[in-house]
């Protein structure tokens, strides 16, 4: 559940425990992480404003972006940027990542100045020393908590990228060695899950104790995509999605939520899956077609007259089972056959007796079997 | 040549800034008229504050010269206006500056170039579009000596420019080369980083005469909240004619 993440990250980290870490992962069929991660990242930056979380600042490393993407980001969440001095910094390793920039202003032939956002950024120019890059991380974060002991958050908008520049083992040091800081409350990144071996996401997921999968509402069947016959179907993932939250506690507990979401301009929405859903999805997870009734649906379907029954219109339905009508019976008939009948089995010689049950009784060949059918 | 609005052109209406552009294409179908579409496009007199800096890795400029006359634009009169720088990969010196230095340095010499050429473009006239655009990037692999991790660092130096200087950033490359076990580095890595894909296929039915395949036009962009969300996909046939081409829905052929 969003909610609970953003809430997870706020409490941040028990004393003597590790940093609350977060992966939010996602794929090419539902490519929704940097939304989701964008969606995190002004929760808590509203928490952090309010004065409500564990840490009093944010230490956002980018990759994948622009800082002043960001900037507008939080602009349009209405978070006030301009005080961002007070609990942002920005380690952008988005621009420069490999030093080409640098290397070409040293040349003198282009202008040295980095674009200049409202939000305060240092540059990173070489990705591939995490090393630095961590001591960095914590350069900026005590810039801005000071000498006060509180703690920080991190964020990672791409730790695909990171990946691509260096090797699993050194990231996996790098997250660990944040999340083991004192002075770092939560940490949280993204990942694209398709770009790497399933095995690098699986280390991932072992280092965070928070994970958001991001999943397409449909399937797509045998790995198909965006070819003419699934066009509906990738217009349906177009800008909805399900988001899986599994949630790690200390003893190992683990808490799984299915949660649903729609992307439009304003944002992101979350809506939870009604029970009923919930109970659906998990007996049969990749069916398409709806399995249950709600009441209403019960209901309609009780209502429902069929065809040929008998409308009821005023009269009582009388079916016909090859008795006089009971309103004759009672008219008075001569009792005299009954009588007769019975001195037969007084005599006991061994007849067989054939009882009619009613004396008007038309052949067999005439009865109607559809005969409480309304034809 | 009257030039008028097209399918292709609305599925590309709000592709202007800022945005990535990644035409998919495959041995049937080739997607290069829609690179030669977009050439003409922005070197039309209508767009006259663009410039456009092609890099051709696949083909020569005397290729694209020939096929841009037909379609009624002349590259080499636009090259001497300054409104289309080219650099031809395939020349001999160009050729060997990337082979030489190999794999990175060869690459980061031509964002060097590109760079230069971009800032210097965005200085003389403030206001101006400027496009970025590679004719193949599976051949710029290659140049590449086949590390596809240079061509990302070289991509992704590319999209600092298209946010830094507002520059649109097309490229083309082809979908059906790369296997599905990696399949999962180069191209993947592309579509998630391109604002607008587009898709050039052909007919599931397979060939025909009178339609010569489709485009699949899909813009991310618009998910993320910057453009209106109508339309998400746009899926329309065409057929190529010498000197043009012509978009139109399944079964509305005139």
């Amino acid at each position: 559940m969003a909610e609970t993440i953003c809430r997870s990250l706020r409490d941040g980290a028990l004393e003597g425990e590790h940093a609350a870490a977060l992966t939010i992962k996602d794929s090419i069929y539902s490519p929704f992480g940097p939304i989701v991660f964008n969606h995190v990242l002004a929760q808590l930056s509203s928490f952090i404003l309010a004065g409500k979380s564990q840490s009093r600042a944010l230490v956002l490393i980018t990759l994948s972006q622009s800082p002043s993407f960001y900037a507008d980001l939080l602009k349009s969440n209405g978070i006030d940027v301009a005080s961002s001095h007070k609990w942002l910094r920005v380690l952008d390793c988005y621009t420069d990542p490999l030093g080409w920039k640098d290397q070409l202003a040293e040349s003198g032939s282009i202008s040295s100045s980095s674009p200049s956002t409202s939000v305060s950024s240092s540059l990173c120019k070489d990705v591939k020393n995490l090393d630095r890059l961590f001591s960095s991380i914590l350069e900026l974060g005590k810039g801005v908590i000071g000498e006060e002991k509180c703690r920080f958050s991190v964020a990672i908008d791409s730790i695909s990228e990171m990946l691509r520049h260096t090797s699993m083992a050194s990231v996996a040091r790098f997250l660990s060695n944040l999340r083991s800081h004192g002075e770092i409350s939560s940490v949280f990144w993204s990942l694209h899950e398709d770009l790497h071996e399933s095995k690098t996401s699986a280390a991932l997921e072992y280092m965070s104790s928070m994970l958001a999968t991001i999943e397409p509402m449909t399937q797509v069947a045998n790995g198909l995509r965006e070819s003419t016959e699934n066009i509906p179907l990738t217009e349906q993932n177009f800008n909805r999605g399900k988001l899986n939250t599994r949630l790690k506690r200390r003893n190992g507990r683990v808490r799984v939520v299915c949660e649903e979401f729609s992307v439009d301009q304003s944002g992101i929405r979350f809506k939870s899956f009604s029970s009923e859903e919930a109970v659906a999805q998990s007996i049969v997870p990749k069916l398409q077609f709806n399995l249950q009734l709600s009441e209403k649906e019960k209901n309609d379907r009780a209502k429902v007259v069929l065809p040929f029954e008998h409308q009821g219109t005023g009269k009582s339905i009388e079916i016909y089972d090859g008795r006089k009508p009971l309103t004759d019976e009672t008219l008075g008939v001569k009792p005299s056959n009954v009588e007769k009948v019975q001195t037969n089995v007084a005599s006991g010689s061994g007849d067989i007796i054939y009882f009619r049950d009613s004396d008007d009784e038309m052949p067999d060949s005439d009865e109607d079997p559809d005969d409480d059918l309304d034809i | 040549m009257e030039r008028t609005s097209n399918l292709l052109d609305e599925a590309l209406a709000e592709t202007t800034k800022n945005r990535v552009v990644l035409i998919e294409d495959c041995v049937e179908t080739s997607g290069a008229f829609v690179l030669h579409h977009l050439m003409k496009r922005f070197l039309s007199p209508q767009s006259s504050t663009c410039l456009l800096i092609f890099v051709a890795f696949a083909n020569p400029f005397s290729h694209y010269d020939r096929i841009l006359r037909k379609l009624g634009c002349n590259l080499a009169m636009q090259k001497d206006n300054k409104r289309l720088l080219f650099f031809d990969m395939l020349m001999p010196q160009c050729t060997d500056e990337v082979v030489r230095k190999t794999g990175q340095a060869g690459l980061r010499a031509l964002y060097h170039k590109i760079h230069k050429a971009v800032e210097m473009a965005s200085l003389s006239e403030s206001n101006r579009d400027i496009i970025i655009m590679i004719d193949d990037i599976s051949v710029m692999e290659i140049a590449a000596n086949g590390s596809s991790d240079d061509v990302l660092d070289f991509l992704h130096y590319c999209h600092t420019l298209t946010t830094q200087f507002g520059c649109l950033f097309v490229v083309l490359a082809h979908e059906d080369i790369y296997s599905v076990a990696d399949r999962a580095t180069l191209l993947l890595q592309m579509e998630y980083f391109a604002d607008v894909l587009v898709k050039a296929e052909p007919l599931p039915t397979g060939l025909a005469t009178d339609v010569h395949g489709q485009l699949t036009v899909l813009n991310k962009s618009n998910c993320y909240g910057l453009g209106n969300s109508r339309n998400k996909v746009h899926n329309f046939h065409f057929r190529l004619k010498e000197s043009s081409a012509e978009y139109f829905y399944p079964g509305r052929l005139t």
